[in-house]
């Protein structure tokens, strides 16, 4: 990550560096770099706005493709089923023995072994929720992202946390704002969170979306229904 | 295998579909990029993260896919792609949906510059990383970032958006 004038025939080392810098993916070192020269230059903080902007429409357009149907993943494990099995050759590597041995089984041993490790899980997920419940039947635990079938009411936002943002930073974030994660994270790794406990006027939602976007948690944010 | 299909499968896919510009051909070819994972999952040395090591092999595969068609289907193809029901940019102006002629503009790039801006700002790829997927010095990988931008600034230009910069 060592860009000089030279490499660049245009823009400066920082201004090359405030896509990443948006999408917080710079190194600590750089990330600071570019903060301490937005900070003593509008100019560069107004082309930084532009990033943000950009970041934020190509994570719509992406959004917007759709996924794949379930047609490419039958093609995928019809095609890994009419595979040979592979024989495990010896290796000293315990990491490289470890991935043979799963390569030389049959997707079909494979798959039934997945099947049975889920249903192990699932077996102990529920004797772990049953003593939770028994000790303490009166107060509910749920995830912040545990679907649930009652309807929320509120105003809600689309927010993607920057991958810098620590768990602390992304709690103190929603404590301080009186947010709450309602599902997620998508494919995206987008949130759905509420912003607001009952409905307000767009307008109103617009405001409190552009001042969350102000916060460092925040890579992406936008007003959804 | 399931599990890193769940977790990866629809980043790649849209990664495949920008190039692509083909849902069925972008299906296609993620049931062989996941394949070839299969089978090269010794191969693996888990230097970098495996998204990355997924996406360098959809980009490689699509762009194989893409040497062997011929111009006109892929004419077709783009033509189809361009086509959508959604405002053009001069009628999202209009609306002064600066967003939408935006999104619309960042369409209109060049594959090479939406492969870049797509791995930056959506896939979350450091310079390294893309470095890695593409297959380029990562001096060279800020530089075509920075003319994407440029490109994309000159695109809004034509479409009456001035942002003052480039």
């Amino acid at each position: 990550m060592n860009a000089t004038g030279k490499e660049a025939p245009e823009g400066g080392d920082i201004e090359q560096l405030l896509p990443w810098h948006a999408a917080g993916t710079l190194s600590r070192r750089d990330a600071q770099r570019v903060e301490d020269a937005l900070a003593k230059d509008a100019e560069l903080a107004r082309r930084y706005d532009m990033v943000r902007e950009e970041l934020g429409e190509t994570i719509r357009l992406n959004e917007t493709l759709g996924a794949p149907s379930a047609r490419a993943m039958e093609k995928l494990f019809a095609k890994i089923d009419a595979e040979p099995a592979r024989k495990p050759a010896i290796s000293l590597n315990l990491g490289t023995r470890i991935a043979e041995f799963f390569a030389s089984l049959s997707p079909r041993t494979l798959a039934w072994s997945a099947s049975a490790a889920v249903l192990a899980i699932l077996l102990q997920a529920a004797i772990l929720a049953d003593v939770a419940l028994k000790d303490n039947k009166s107060a509910g635990y749920q995830t912040a992202s545990a679907p649930s079938s009652a309807p929320v009411e509120g105003a809600f936002a689309l927010i993607r946390f920057s991958p810098q943002a620590s768990a602390a930073d992304i709690t103190k974030f929603l404590e301080t704002n009186k947010a709450s994660i309602v599902s997620g994270p998508t494919a995206g790794g987008m949130y759905r969170v509420r912003v607001a406990v009952t409905g307000i006027p767009k307008a109103d939602l617009a405001a409190i979306v552009k001042k969350l976007q102000e916060d460092k948690v925040v890579g992406f944010i936008a007003t959804t229904e | 295998m399931q599990v890193l299909f769940a977790r990866h499968h629809v980043r790649v896919y849209r990664f495949v579909l920008r190039l692509m510009r083909n849902e069925a051909t972008a299906e296609d070819l993620i049931s062989e990029v996941f394949l070839d994972v299969w089978r090269q999952a010794g191969k693996f040395e888990g230097r970098s993260a495996a998204s990355t090591w997924l996406l360098a092999i959809a980009r490689f595969k699509a762009l194989s896919v893409l040497r062997r068609k011929p111009e006109a289907e892929l004419d077709d193809e783009t033509a189809a792609a361009i086509e959508d029901p959604s405002d053009d940019p001069e009628t999202a102006l209009e609306k002064k949906d600066k967003g939408a002629v935006l999104r619309k503009c960042l369409t209109g790039l060049s594959a090479e510059h939406r492969e870049i801006i797509d791995l930056v700002y959506y896939h979350e790829k450091s310079v390294e990383e893309v470095a890695e997927i593409v297959g380029i010095p990562e001096a060279t990988v800020k530089t075509r970032m920075f003319y994407a931008r440029k490109k994309l600034a000159e695109i809004l230009k034509e479409h009456g958006v001035e942002r003052g910069w480039p």
